[in-house]
Protein backbone atom coordinates (compact mmCIF):
# COMPACT_ATOMS: atom_id res chain seq x y z
CA UNK A 1 0.00 0.00 0.00
CA UNK A 2 2.96 2.00 1.37
CA UNK A 3 4.47 1.98 -2.64
CA UNK A 4 0.81 3.07 -4.20
CA UNK A 5 0.16 5.95 -2.29
CA UNK A 6 3.30 7.48 -3.16
CA UNK A 7 2.95 7.33 -7.05
CA UNK A 8 -0.33 8.48 -6.36
CA UNK A 9 1.56 11.52 -4.51
CA UNK A 10 3.96 11.57 -6.88
CA UNK A 11 1.33 11.83 -9.88
CA UNK A 12 -1.08 14.67 -8.08
CA UNK A 13 -3.33 16.10 -10.36
CA UNK A 14 -0.88 17.09 -12.92
CA UNK A 15 -1.20 15.90 -16.22
CA UNK A 16 1.12 14.64 -19.01
CA UNK A 17 2.48 16.39 -22.54
CA UNK A 18 -0.03 14.11 -24.55
CA UNK A 19 -2.67 14.61 -22.03
CA UNK A 20 -2.25 18.43 -22.62
CA UNK A 21 -1.98 17.68 -26.01
CA UNK A 22 -4.80 16.10 -26.46
CA UNK A 23 -6.80 18.31 -24.41
CA UNK A 24 -5.25 21.21 -26.17
CA UNK A 25 -7.08 19.26 -29.67
CA UNK A 26 -10.43 18.60 -27.89
CA UNK A 27 -10.81 22.38 -27.12
CA UNK A 28 -9.86 23.67 -30.19
CA UNK A 29 -13.00 21.40 -32.06
CA UNK A 30 -14.95 22.90 -28.96
CA UNK A 31 -14.05 26.41 -29.72
CA UNK A 32 -14.61 25.59 -34.04
CA UNK A 33 -18.19 23.89 -33.15
CA UNK A 34 -18.83 26.93 -31.32
CA UNK A 35 -17.63 30.07 -33.07
CA UNK A 36 -16.41 27.92 -36.69
CA UNK A 37 -19.41 29.44 -38.59
CA UNK A 38 -17.40 33.15 -38.20
CA UNK A 39 -14.14 31.31 -39.93
CA UNK A 40 -15.51 29.65 -42.83
CA UNK A 41 -13.92 31.23 -46.29
CA UNK A 42 -16.79 30.25 -48.84
CA UNK A 43 -20.57 30.09 -47.34
CA UNK A 44 -20.57 25.58 -46.95
CA UNK A 45 -23.82 25.27 -49.33
CA UNK A 46 -22.28 27.55 -52.02
CA UNK A 47 -20.51 25.94 -55.24
CA UNK A 48 -17.23 28.15 -55.76
CA UNK A 49 -15.47 25.70 -58.28
CA UNK A 50 -15.90 24.65 -61.35
CA UNK A 51 -13.78 21.55 -61.20
CA UNK A 52 -15.53 18.92 -58.44
CA UNK A 53 -12.81 17.03 -56.46
CA UNK A 54 -10.44 19.75 -56.51
CA UNK A 55 -7.34 19.57 -54.90
CA UNK A 56 -6.09 21.24 -52.07
CA UNK A 57 -4.55 25.07 -53.15
CA UNK A 58 -4.17 28.10 -51.73
CA UNK A 59 -7.94 29.25 -52.69
CA UNK A 60 -9.42 26.35 -51.47
CA UNK A 61 -7.03 24.58 -48.43
CA UNK A 62 -8.53 21.68 -47.91
CA UNK A 63 -10.26 21.27 -51.55
CA UNK A 64 -13.50 21.18 -53.24
CA UNK A 65 -16.31 18.75 -52.66
CA UNK A 66 -18.65 16.56 -55.51
CA UNK A 67 -20.28 19.76 -56.22
CA UNK A 68 -17.51 21.87 -56.28
CA UNK A 69 -18.24 23.41 -52.40
CA UNK A 70 -15.50 24.56 -50.44
CA UNK A 71 -14.43 21.55 -48.06
CA UNK A 72 -12.86 24.13 -45.33
CA UNK A 73 -16.36 25.50 -44.65
CA UNK A 74 -17.90 22.48 -44.87
CA UNK A 75 -15.88 20.68 -42.23
CA UNK A 76 -15.95 24.05 -40.01
CA UNK A 77 -19.53 23.88 -40.20
CA UNK A 78 -19.94 19.96 -39.91
CA UNK A 79 -17.86 20.59 -36.38
CA UNK A 80 -21.03 21.99 -34.71
CA UNK A 81 -22.97 19.08 -36.23
CA UNK A 82 -20.29 16.38 -35.09
CA UNK A 83 -19.55 18.21 -31.61
CA UNK A 84 -23.32 19.72 -30.94
CA UNK A 85 -24.96 16.43 -31.17
CA UNK A 86 -22.79 13.99 -29.62
CA UNK A 87 -22.46 16.07 -26.30
CA UNK A 88 -25.93 16.78 -26.30
CA UNK A 89 -26.77 13.22 -26.47
CA UNK A 90 -24.04 12.05 -24.06
CA UNK A 91 -24.95 15.06 -20.74
CA UNK A 92 -28.58 13.69 -21.40
CA UNK A 93 -27.76 10.14 -21.78
CA UNK A 94 -25.43 10.35 -18.80
CA UNK A 95 -27.56 12.54 -16.22
CA UNK A 96 -30.32 10.01 -17.07
CA UNK A 97 -27.87 6.68 -16.12
CA UNK A 98 -26.09 8.32 -13.13
CA UNK A 99 -29.63 9.33 -11.86
CA UNK A 100 -31.32 6.14 -12.06
CA UNK A 101 -27.91 4.50 -11.67
CA UNK A 102 -27.66 5.75 -8.05
CA UNK A 103 -31.13 5.84 -7.29
CA UNK A 104 -31.04 1.85 -7.83
CA UNK A 105 -27.93 1.60 -5.81
CA UNK A 106 -29.37 3.55 -2.60
CA UNK A 107 -32.84 2.74 -2.59
CA UNK A 108 -32.44 -0.64 -3.70
CA UNK A 109 -35.65 -3.91 -3.70
CA UNK A 110 -37.61 -4.28 -6.84
CA UNK A 111 -36.62 -0.75 -8.05
CA UNK A 112 -33.23 -1.69 -8.85
CA UNK A 113 -33.97 -4.93 -10.16
CA UNK A 114 -36.78 -3.58 -12.93
CA UNK A 115 -34.40 -1.23 -13.92
CA UNK A 116 -31.50 -3.29 -14.41
CA UNK A 117 -33.55 -5.97 -15.79
CA UNK A 118 -34.67 -3.51 -18.52
CA UNK A 119 -31.90 -1.45 -19.10
CA UNK A 120 -30.00 -4.72 -19.37
CA UNK A 121 -32.25 -5.62 -22.20
CA UNK A 122 -32.30 -2.54 -23.85
CA UNK A 123 -28.29 -3.19 -23.73
CA UNK A 124 -28.83 -6.68 -25.91
CA UNK A 125 -29.45 -4.65 -28.93
CA UNK A 126 -26.74 -3.72 -30.96
CA UNK A 127 -26.18 -0.12 -30.90
CA UNK A 128 -26.12 0.38 -34.51
CA UNK A 129 -29.05 -1.96 -35.35
CA UNK A 130 -30.95 -0.12 -32.55
CA UNK A 131 -30.24 3.36 -34.53
CA UNK A 132 -30.99 1.65 -37.74
CA UNK A 133 -34.85 0.75 -36.76
CA UNK A 134 -35.36 3.56 -35.19
CA UNK A 135 -33.79 6.36 -37.09
CA UNK A 136 -35.23 4.85 -40.17
CA UNK A 137 -38.82 4.44 -38.65
CA UNK A 138 -39.68 7.72 -37.39
CA UNK A 139 -37.30 9.64 -40.18
CA UNK A 140 -34.12 11.47 -38.85
CA UNK A 141 -33.98 14.93 -37.48
CA UNK A 142 -31.54 16.59 -35.10
CA UNK A 143 -33.26 15.96 -31.74
CA UNK A 144 -34.63 12.25 -33.08
CA UNK A 145 -30.99 11.42 -33.31
CA UNK A 146 -29.94 13.31 -29.94
CA UNK A 147 -32.81 11.16 -28.35
CA UNK A 148 -31.71 8.12 -29.92
CA UNK A 149 -28.06 8.29 -29.31
CA UNK A 150 -29.01 9.46 -25.65
CA UNK A 151 -31.34 6.21 -24.85
CA UNK A 152 -28.79 3.64 -26.73
CA UNK A 153 -26.08 4.87 -24.08
CA UNK A 154 -28.14 4.97 -21.16
CA UNK A 155 -27.45 1.70 -20.06
CA UNK A 156 -24.53 1.80 -19.66
CA UNK A 157 -23.97 4.70 -18.16
CA UNK A 158 -26.58 3.25 -15.50
CA UNK A 159 -24.60 -0.01 -15.02
CA UNK A 160 -21.43 1.97 -14.65
CA UNK A 161 -22.92 4.57 -12.22
CA UNK A 162 -24.86 1.68 -10.34
CA UNK A 163 -21.92 -0.53 -9.72
CA UNK A 164 -19.95 2.62 -8.26
CA UNK A 165 -22.48 3.73 -5.94
CA UNK A 166 -23.63 0.57 -4.98
CA UNK A 167 -20.18 0.40 -3.26
CA UNK A 168 -20.36 3.66 -2.03
CA UNK A 169 -23.79 2.96 -0.40
CA UNK A 170 -22.57 0.17 2.04
CA UNK A 171 -20.08 2.46 3.08
CA UNK A 172 -20.62 3.53 6.63
CA UNK A 173 -20.87 7.58 6.45
CA UNK A 174 -23.59 6.67 4.03
CA UNK A 175 -25.58 4.48 6.93
CA UNK A 176 -25.15 7.23 9.46
CA UNK A 177 -26.98 9.41 7.50
CA UNK A 178 -29.39 7.15 6.72
CA UNK A 179 -29.62 6.80 10.55
CA UNK A 180 -29.76 10.71 10.88
CA UNK A 181 -33.07 10.12 8.95
CA UNK A 182 -31.88 12.06 5.62
CA UNK A 183 -34.00 11.36 2.39
CA UNK A 184 -33.06 9.71 -1.40
CA UNK A 185 -31.64 13.13 -2.82
CA UNK A 186 -29.83 14.06 -0.57
CA UNK A 187 -28.02 11.06 -0.07
CA UNK A 188 -27.72 11.05 -3.42
CA UNK A 189 -26.58 14.41 -3.91
CA UNK A 190 -24.77 15.00 -1.16
CA UNK A 191 -22.86 11.42 -0.06
CA UNK A 192 -22.67 9.57 -3.34
CA UNK A 193 -22.01 11.66 -5.92
CA UNK A 194 -19.42 13.53 -4.67
CA UNK A 195 -16.99 10.22 -3.87
CA UNK A 196 -18.09 8.84 -7.73
CA UNK A 197 -17.80 12.03 -9.75
CA UNK A 198 -14.28 11.42 -10.76
CA UNK A 199 -14.85 7.88 -12.64
CA UNK A 200 -18.23 8.98 -13.82
CA UNK A 201 -16.69 11.91 -15.68
CA UNK A 202 -13.96 9.43 -17.13
CA UNK A 203 -17.15 7.15 -18.17
CA UNK A 204 -18.33 10.20 -19.40
CA UNK A 205 -15.38 10.84 -22.12
CA UNK A 206 -15.92 7.19 -23.23
CA UNK A 207 -19.54 7.69 -24.09
CA UNK A 208 -18.85 10.60 -25.67
CA UNK A 209 -16.55 8.73 -28.11
CA UNK A 210 -19.00 5.75 -28.61
CA UNK A 211 -21.89 8.16 -29.23
CA UNK A 212 -19.44 10.22 -32.22
CA UNK A 213 -18.57 7.35 -33.93
CA UNK A 214 -22.31 5.82 -33.60
CA UNK A 215 -23.38 9.58 -34.97
CA UNK A 216 -20.70 8.95 -37.84
CA UNK A 217 -21.53 5.89 -38.46
CA UNK A 218 -25.41 6.43 -39.02
CA UNK A 219 -24.74 9.36 -41.12
CA UNK A 220 -21.98 7.57 -43.06
CA UNK A 221 -25.32 5.07 -44.06
CA UNK A 222 -27.20 7.92 -44.72
CA UNK A 223 -29.39 7.87 -41.51
CA UNK A 224 -27.69 11.03 -39.42
CA UNK A 225 -27.91 14.56 -40.45
CA UNK A 226 -29.87 15.17 -43.30
CA UNK A 227 -28.57 17.33 -46.42
CA UNK A 228 -28.33 20.44 -47.30
CA UNK A 229 -26.46 20.21 -43.67
CA UNK A 230 -23.71 17.74 -43.00
CA UNK A 231 -21.88 16.58 -39.94
CA UNK A 232 -18.21 14.86 -40.89
CA UNK A 233 -19.64 11.40 -41.02
CA UNK A 234 -21.81 12.85 -44.07
CA UNK A 235 -19.66 14.86 -45.40
CA UNK A 236 -17.68 11.28 -46.15
CA UNK A 237 -20.64 9.84 -47.24
CA UNK A 238 -21.42 12.46 -49.99
CA UNK A 239 -17.61 12.30 -51.31
CA UNK A 240 -17.49 8.63 -51.29
CA UNK A 241 -17.00 8.58 -55.22
CA UNK A 242 -13.64 10.26 -54.68
CA UNK A 243 -12.22 7.76 -53.15
CA UNK A 244 -10.83 5.85 -55.82
CA UNK A 245 -8.74 8.82 -56.74
CA UNK A 246 -8.01 9.70 -53.07
CA UNK A 247 -9.66 13.82 -53.07
CA UNK A 248 -9.27 15.46 -49.80
CA UNK A 249 -12.90 15.54 -49.53
CA UNK A 250 -13.48 12.50 -48.54
CA UNK A 251 -9.78 11.83 -46.45
CA UNK A 252 -10.10 15.58 -44.72
CA UNK A 253 -13.51 14.70 -42.86
CA UNK A 254 -12.09 11.36 -41.49
CA UNK A 255 -9.20 12.52 -40.32
CA UNK A 256 -11.44 15.61 -38.16
CA UNK A 257 -13.32 12.44 -36.71
CA UNK A 258 -10.71 10.48 -36.16
CA UNK A 259 -8.40 13.39 -34.19
CA UNK A 260 -11.27 14.40 -32.45
CA UNK A 261 -11.78 11.04 -30.65
CA UNK A 262 -7.99 9.96 -30.67
CA UNK A 263 -7.89 12.74 -28.50
CA UNK A 264 -10.38 12.16 -25.70
CA UNK A 265 -9.12 8.65 -25.59
CA UNK A 266 -5.02 9.55 -25.15
CA UNK A 267 -6.34 12.29 -22.19
CA UNK A 268 -8.77 9.67 -20.85
CA UNK A 269 -5.47 7.27 -20.76
CA UNK A 270 -3.31 10.11 -19.47
CA UNK A 271 -5.74 11.26 -16.84
CA UNK A 272 -4.19 11.04 -13.03
CA UNK A 273 -4.77 7.36 -11.65
CA UNK A 274 -6.61 9.11 -8.59
CA UNK A 275 -9.42 10.78 -11.04
CA UNK A 276 -9.87 7.88 -13.05
CA UNK A 277 -9.48 5.00 -11.07
CA UNK A 278 -12.07 2.85 -10.99
CA UNK A 279 -11.88 0.91 -8.16
CA UNK A 280 -11.47 3.27 -5.60
CA UNK B 1 -19.89 -30.07 -11.89
CA UNK B 2 -20.30 -28.21 -9.38
CA UNK B 3 -24.17 -27.37 -8.72
CA UNK B 4 -23.75 -23.85 -7.93
CA UNK B 5 -22.16 -23.73 -11.71
CA UNK B 6 -25.11 -25.32 -12.82
CA UNK B 7 -27.76 -22.88 -11.34
CA UNK B 8 -25.86 -20.08 -12.21
CA UNK B 9 -25.82 -20.84 -15.86
CA UNK B 10 -28.97 -21.86 -16.05
CA UNK B 11 -30.07 -18.55 -14.38
CA UNK B 12 -27.79 -16.86 -17.20
CA UNK B 13 -29.60 -18.99 -19.78
CA UNK B 14 -33.44 -17.99 -18.92
CA UNK B 15 -31.89 -14.13 -17.87
CA UNK B 16 -31.28 -14.45 -22.37
CA UNK B 17 -34.59 -16.35 -23.21
CA UNK B 18 -36.42 -13.16 -21.23
CA UNK B 19 -33.86 -10.83 -23.34
CA UNK B 20 -34.64 -12.34 -26.11
CA UNK B 21 -38.66 -11.31 -25.15
CA UNK B 22 -37.70 -7.61 -24.48
CA UNK B 23 -35.55 -7.47 -27.45
CA UNK B 24 -38.52 -8.70 -29.94
CA UNK B 25 -41.02 -6.37 -28.38
CA UNK B 26 -38.94 -3.56 -28.83
CA UNK B 27 -37.83 -4.21 -32.97
CA UNK B 28 -42.09 -4.86 -33.37
CA UNK B 29 -42.35 -1.42 -31.48
CA UNK B 30 -39.86 0.23 -33.35
CA UNK B 31 -40.99 -0.79 -36.63
CA UNK B 32 -44.55 -0.17 -35.96
CA UNK B 33 -43.69 3.55 -35.77
CA UNK B 34 -42.88 3.33 -39.36
CA UNK B 35 -44.99 5.79 -41.27
CA UNK B 36 -47.51 5.06 -43.79
CA UNK B 37 -50.41 2.91 -44.23
CA UNK B 38 -48.91 -0.74 -45.50
CA UNK B 39 -52.28 -1.82 -47.54
CA UNK B 40 -52.26 1.68 -49.14
CA UNK B 41 -48.69 1.20 -50.04
CA UNK B 42 -49.18 -2.11 -51.23
CA UNK B 43 -51.43 -1.25 -53.54
CA UNK B 44 -50.44 2.04 -55.07
CA UNK B 45 -51.99 5.28 -55.68
CA UNK B 46 -55.07 4.00 -57.74
CA UNK B 47 -56.51 1.62 -55.11
CA UNK B 48 -60.11 1.95 -54.40
CA UNK B 49 -60.95 2.67 -50.51
CA UNK B 50 -62.98 -0.88 -50.28
CA UNK B 51 -59.68 -2.54 -51.62
CA UNK B 52 -57.25 -0.73 -48.99
CA UNK B 53 -59.75 -1.77 -46.07
CA UNK B 54 -60.34 -5.41 -47.64
CA UNK B 55 -56.23 -6.04 -47.35
CA UNK B 56 -56.21 -4.46 -44.22
CA UNK B 57 -58.95 -6.80 -42.93
CA UNK B 58 -56.73 -9.74 -44.91
CA UNK B 59 -53.40 -8.61 -43.05
CA UNK B 60 -55.11 -8.27 -39.56
CA UNK B 61 -53.92 -4.69 -39.51
CA UNK B 62 -57.25 -3.88 -37.62
CA UNK B 63 -56.10 -6.01 -34.77
CA UNK B 64 -54.77 -3.98 -31.69
CA UNK B 65 -51.08 -4.26 -31.42
CA UNK B 66 -50.42 -6.71 -28.90
CA UNK B 67 -52.49 -9.18 -30.76
CA UNK B 68 -50.61 -9.07 -33.92
CA UNK B 69 -46.88 -8.70 -31.97
CA UNK B 70 -48.30 -12.13 -30.25
CA UNK B 71 -48.77 -13.39 -33.63
CA UNK B 72 -45.64 -12.37 -35.58
CA UNK B 73 -44.08 -14.03 -32.50
CA UNK B 74 -45.82 -17.21 -32.93
CA UNK B 75 -44.60 -17.17 -36.47
CA UNK B 76 -41.27 -16.70 -35.78
CA UNK B 77 -41.23 -19.65 -33.50
CA UNK B 78 -42.89 -22.42 -36.48
CA UNK B 79 -40.35 -20.83 -38.48
CA UNK B 80 -42.70 -18.50 -40.65
CA UNK B 81 -41.34 -15.24 -41.05
CA UNK B 82 -43.63 -13.49 -42.61
CA UNK B 83 -43.58 -12.56 -46.67
CA UNK B 84 -41.83 -9.00 -47.79
CA UNK B 85 -44.01 -6.31 -48.64
CA UNK B 86 -41.80 -5.13 -51.45
CA UNK B 87 -42.04 -8.13 -54.05
CA UNK B 88 -44.81 -10.15 -52.26
CA UNK B 89 -41.43 -13.14 -51.64
CA UNK B 90 -41.59 -15.39 -48.54
CA UNK B 91 -38.77 -13.20 -46.61
CA UNK B 92 -37.30 -16.87 -45.05
CA UNK B 93 -36.08 -17.00 -49.07
CA UNK B 94 -34.59 -13.62 -49.10
CA UNK B 95 -32.51 -14.02 -46.07
CA UNK B 96 -31.44 -18.07 -46.48
CA UNK B 97 -28.70 -17.18 -49.16
CA UNK B 98 -27.66 -14.12 -47.70
CA UNK B 99 -27.23 -15.38 -44.04
CA UNK B 100 -25.08 -18.03 -45.54
CA UNK B 101 -23.10 -15.02 -47.41
CA UNK B 102 -22.70 -12.76 -43.90
CA UNK B 103 -21.50 -15.95 -41.86
CA UNK B 104 -19.30 -16.87 -44.40
CA UNK B 105 -17.66 -13.60 -44.06
CA UNK B 106 -17.81 -13.79 -40.37
CA UNK B 107 -16.08 -17.25 -40.16
CA UNK B 108 -13.71 -16.13 -42.41
CA UNK B 109 -12.65 -12.97 -40.41
CA UNK B 110 -12.68 -14.80 -37.22
CA UNK B 111 -10.49 -18.22 -38.31
CA UNK B 112 -8.00 -14.63 -39.19
CA UNK B 113 -8.22 -12.41 -36.82
CA UNK B 114 -8.83 -14.48 -33.86
CA UNK B 115 -5.27 -16.13 -33.60
CA UNK B 116 -3.44 -12.74 -34.63
CA UNK B 117 -5.17 -11.15 -32.21
CA UNK B 118 -4.37 -13.88 -29.06
CA UNK B 119 -0.79 -13.88 -30.39
CA UNK B 120 -0.24 -10.38 -30.33
CA UNK B 121 -2.68 -9.34 -26.73
CA UNK B 122 -0.42 -12.31 -25.04
CA UNK B 123 3.18 -11.13 -26.40
CA UNK B 124 2.33 -7.46 -25.69
CA UNK B 125 1.39 -8.70 -22.01
CA UNK B 126 4.38 -10.37 -21.89
CA UNK B 127 6.93 -7.71 -22.92
CA UNK B 128 4.63 -4.89 -21.25
CA UNK B 129 6.43 -1.60 -21.16
CA UNK B 130 8.18 -2.48 -24.72
CA UNK B 131 8.68 -0.57 -27.70
CA UNK B 132 6.93 -3.33 -29.35
CA UNK B 133 3.94 -3.33 -26.63
CA UNK B 134 3.62 0.54 -26.88
CA UNK B 135 3.42 -0.13 -30.92
CA UNK B 136 0.78 -2.38 -30.75
CA UNK B 137 -0.93 -0.11 -28.39
CA UNK B 138 -1.03 2.97 -29.96
CA UNK B 139 -2.18 0.92 -33.14
CA UNK B 140 -5.27 -0.63 -31.04
CA UNK B 141 -6.16 3.00 -29.80
CA UNK B 142 -6.14 4.34 -33.14
CA UNK B 143 -7.93 1.93 -34.53
CA UNK B 144 -10.85 1.76 -31.85
CA UNK B 145 -11.13 5.39 -31.81
CA UNK B 146 -12.24 5.42 -35.65
CA UNK B 147 -15.46 4.56 -37.11
CA UNK B 148 -15.42 1.72 -39.12
CA UNK B 149 -16.38 3.29 -42.59
CA UNK B 150 -12.89 4.69 -41.91
CA UNK B 151 -10.96 1.93 -41.63
CA UNK B 152 -13.06 0.60 -44.65
CA UNK B 153 -12.17 3.97 -46.88
CA UNK B 154 -8.06 3.33 -45.46
CA UNK B 155 -8.18 -0.03 -46.34
CA UNK B 156 -9.69 0.69 -49.37
CA UNK B 157 -6.73 3.61 -50.52
CA UNK B 158 -3.92 1.61 -49.26
CA UNK B 159 -4.53 -1.63 -51.15
CA UNK B 160 -6.91 -0.32 -54.34
CA UNK B 161 -5.87 3.11 -55.28
CA UNK B 162 -2.37 3.02 -54.33
CA UNK B 163 -1.13 -0.57 -54.12
CA UNK B 164 -3.29 -1.79 -56.87
CA UNK B 165 -3.27 -4.91 -55.59
CA UNK B 166 -6.77 -5.17 -54.91
CA UNK B 167 -10.45 -4.44 -56.83
CA UNK B 168 -12.32 -1.86 -54.95
CA UNK B 169 -15.52 -2.86 -54.48
CA UNK B 170 -16.62 -7.11 -54.21
CA UNK B 171 -17.71 -9.25 -55.86
CA UNK B 172 -17.16 -7.30 -59.20
CA UNK B 173 -14.72 -9.55 -60.62
CA UNK B 174 -14.86 -12.92 -61.06
CA UNK B 175 -14.54 -15.63 -58.04
CA UNK B 176 -14.42 -18.89 -60.15
CA UNK B 177 -10.65 -18.92 -59.86
CA UNK B 178 -9.14 -19.41 -56.12
CA UNK B 179 -6.96 -15.86 -56.93
CA UNK B 180 -10.44 -14.14 -57.79
CA UNK B 181 -11.97 -15.71 -54.74
CA UNK B 182 -9.43 -14.23 -52.65
CA UNK B 183 -9.20 -10.70 -53.63
CA UNK B 184 -12.60 -10.43 -53.53
CA UNK B 185 -13.19 -11.94 -49.63
CA UNK B 186 -9.80 -9.76 -48.82
CA UNK B 187 -10.93 -6.16 -48.49
CA UNK B 188 -13.88 -7.05 -46.31
CA UNK B 189 -12.39 -9.37 -44.36
CA UNK B 190 -8.95 -6.75 -43.60
CA UNK B 191 -11.47 -4.53 -42.25
CA UNK B 192 -13.53 -6.47 -40.38
CA UNK B 193 -9.91 -8.41 -38.66
CA UNK B 194 -8.74 -4.55 -37.83
CA UNK B 195 -12.27 -4.22 -36.06
CA UNK B 196 -12.45 -6.89 -33.75
CA UNK B 197 -9.16 -7.65 -33.36
CA UNK B 198 -8.31 -4.13 -31.84
CA UNK B 199 -10.96 -5.03 -28.84
CA UNK B 200 -9.45 -8.79 -28.95
CA UNK B 201 -6.08 -7.29 -28.37
CA UNK B 202 -6.75 -5.01 -25.63
CA UNK B 203 -9.01 -7.42 -23.20
CA UNK B 204 -6.52 -10.24 -24.20
CA UNK B 205 -3.93 -7.86 -23.03
CA UNK B 206 -5.63 -6.93 -19.75
CA UNK B 207 -6.32 -10.19 -19.07
CA UNK B 208 -2.98 -11.67 -19.05
CA UNK B 209 -1.71 -8.25 -16.98
CA UNK B 210 -3.92 -8.89 -14.27
CA UNK B 211 -2.87 -12.37 -14.11
CA UNK B 212 0.82 -11.59 -13.82
CA UNK B 213 -0.01 -9.29 -11.25
CA UNK B 214 -1.14 -12.42 -8.60
CA UNK B 215 0.95 -13.26 -5.81
CA UNK B 216 2.66 -16.44 -7.53
CA UNK B 217 3.20 -14.64 -10.68
CA UNK B 218 5.71 -12.53 -8.73
CA UNK B 219 7.30 -15.59 -7.38
CA UNK B 220 7.94 -17.05 -10.32
CA UNK B 221 9.43 -14.27 -10.93
CA UNK B 222 11.67 -14.36 -7.56
CA UNK B 223 12.23 -18.10 -9.24
CA UNK B 224 14.09 -16.78 -11.77
CA UNK B 225 12.22 -18.46 -14.82
CA UNK B 226 11.80 -16.25 -17.85
CA UNK B 227 9.08 -14.11 -19.54
CA UNK B 228 7.93 -16.31 -21.67
CA UNK B 229 8.05 -19.50 -18.98
CA UNK B 230 5.95 -16.98 -16.87
CA UNK B 231 3.33 -15.77 -18.87
CA UNK B 232 2.81 -19.23 -21.26
CA UNK B 233 3.23 -21.70 -18.36
CA UNK B 234 2.15 -19.99 -15.35
CA UNK B 235 -0.27 -17.04 -16.14
CA UNK B 236 -1.70 -18.46 -19.59
CA UNK B 237 -3.72 -20.96 -17.68
CA UNK B 238 -5.58 -19.07 -15.39
CA UNK B 239 -6.06 -16.68 -17.61
CA UNK B 240 -7.74 -18.51 -20.41
CA UNK B 241 -11.51 -18.22 -19.10
CA UNK B 242 -10.92 -14.37 -19.04
CA UNK B 243 -9.66 -14.66 -22.48
CA UNK B 244 -12.18 -16.63 -24.35
CA UNK B 245 -14.59 -14.19 -22.57
CA UNK B 246 -13.11 -11.22 -24.31
CA UNK B 247 -13.13 -13.44 -27.49
CA UNK B 248 -16.95 -14.42 -27.37
CA UNK B 249 -17.44 -10.39 -27.04
CA UNK B 250 -15.24 -9.07 -29.23
CA UNK B 251 -17.03 -11.78 -32.10
CA UNK B 252 -19.94 -9.90 -31.63
CA UNK B 253 -18.44 -6.14 -32.85
CA UNK B 254 -18.55 -8.58 -36.04
CA UNK B 255 -22.43 -7.20 -35.67
CA UNK B 256 -21.93 -3.53 -35.94
CA UNK B 257 -18.55 -3.62 -38.32
CA UNK B 258 -20.37 -5.97 -40.94
CA UNK B 259 -23.56 -3.21 -41.37
CA UNK B 260 -20.93 -0.79 -42.19
CA UNK B 261 -18.45 -3.26 -44.34
CA UNK B 262 -21.03 -5.22 -46.35
CA UNK B 263 -22.42 -1.29 -47.39
CA UNK B 264 -19.19 -0.02 -48.26
CA UNK B 265 -18.15 -3.01 -50.25
CA UNK B 266 -21.35 -3.56 -51.63
CA UNK B 267 -21.48 -7.29 -49.83
CA UNK B 268 -24.49 -9.57 -50.86
CA UNK B 269 -25.15 -10.40 -46.95
CA UNK B 270 -27.96 -9.51 -44.59
CA UNK B 271 -26.95 -6.86 -43.42
CA UNK B 272 -26.72 -4.84 -46.53
CA UNK B 273 -30.09 -6.69 -47.18
CA UNK B 274 -31.34 -5.09 -44.22
CA UNK B 275 -30.45 -1.40 -44.64
CA UNK B 276 -32.17 -1.75 -48.37
CA UNK B 277 -34.76 -3.19 -46.86
CA UNK B 278 -35.09 0.03 -44.21
CA UNK B 279 -34.96 2.31 -47.27
CA UNK B 280 -38.00 0.42 -48.98
CA UNK B 281 -39.67 0.44 -45.93
CA UNK B 282 -40.18 -3.41 -45.96
CA UNK B 283 -41.63 -4.26 -42.49
CA UNK B 284 -41.44 -7.86 -42.03
CA UNK B 285 -37.43 -8.50 -43.61
CA UNK B 286 -36.47 -5.16 -41.17
CA UNK B 287 -37.81 -7.35 -38.49
CA UNK B 288 -36.27 -10.82 -39.14
CA UNK B 289 -33.39 -9.38 -40.51
CA UNK B 290 -33.19 -7.26 -36.55
CA UNK B 291 -34.50 -10.90 -34.56
CA UNK B 292 -31.42 -12.38 -35.88
CA UNK B 293 -28.86 -9.85 -35.61
CA UNK B 294 -30.23 -9.65 -31.86
CA UNK B 295 -30.25 -13.60 -31.98
CA UNK B 296 -26.07 -13.53 -32.53
CA UNK B 297 -25.69 -10.72 -30.25
CA UNK B 298 -27.20 -12.70 -27.31
CA UNK B 299 -25.82 -15.98 -28.07
CA UNK B 300 -22.50 -14.24 -27.94
CA UNK B 301 -22.64 -12.22 -24.97
CA UNK B 302 -24.61 -15.27 -23.49
CA UNK B 303 -21.26 -17.79 -24.09
CA UNK B 304 -19.07 -14.98 -23.09
CA UNK B 305 -21.11 -14.58 -19.51
CA UNK B 306 -21.20 -18.79 -19.36
CA UNK B 307 -17.41 -18.98 -19.85
CA UNK B 308 -16.78 -16.29 -17.32
CA UNK B 309 -18.54 -18.46 -15.08
CA UNK B 310 -17.67 -21.81 -15.37
CA UNK B 311 -13.99 -20.56 -15.81
CA UNK B 312 -14.58 -18.71 -12.18
CA UNK B 313 -11.83 -20.70 -10.06
CA UNK B 314 -13.95 -19.93 -7.00
CA UNK B 315 -16.66 -22.08 -8.19
CA UNK B 316 -14.52 -25.29 -8.65
CA UNK B 317 -14.65 -28.35 -6.70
Amino acid sequence: MASSSLSRGLLGYRVNAVGLVASAVILFWLFIALFGGQFTPYPPGEIVDFDYFGPMSGQYWLGTDYLGRDMLSRILMGARYTVGISVAAVLISCFLGVVLGMMAAVIGGWLDTCLSRFLDALNSIPSKLFGLVVVAGIGSSIPVLIGVLAVIYTPGAYRFARALAVNISTMDFVTVARARGERTPYLITQEVLPNILGPVLTDMGLRFVFIVLLLSGLSFLGLGVQPPNADWGSLVRENIGGLSFGAPAVIMPSIAIATLTIAVNLLIDNLPVRIRDRSE
Amino acid sequence: MNPQVVSLVLGRLGVAVITLVIVSFIVFAATEMLPGDIAQILLGQAATPEAVAGLREAMHLNDPAILRFLRWLGGLLQGDLGKSYANNMPVADLIGGRLANTLKLAAVTSMFAVPVALFLGITTAMYRGSLYDRAVNTLVVGVISVPEFMIATLAVLVFAVWLHWLPALSFTGDTTTLMGLLKAYAMPVITLSFVISAQMIRMTRAAVVETLKMPYAEMTLLKGASKPRIVLRHALPNAIGPIVNAVALSLSYLLGGVIIVETVFNYPGIAKLMVDAVSTRDLPLIQTCAMIFCLGYLILITIADVIAIVSNPRLRK
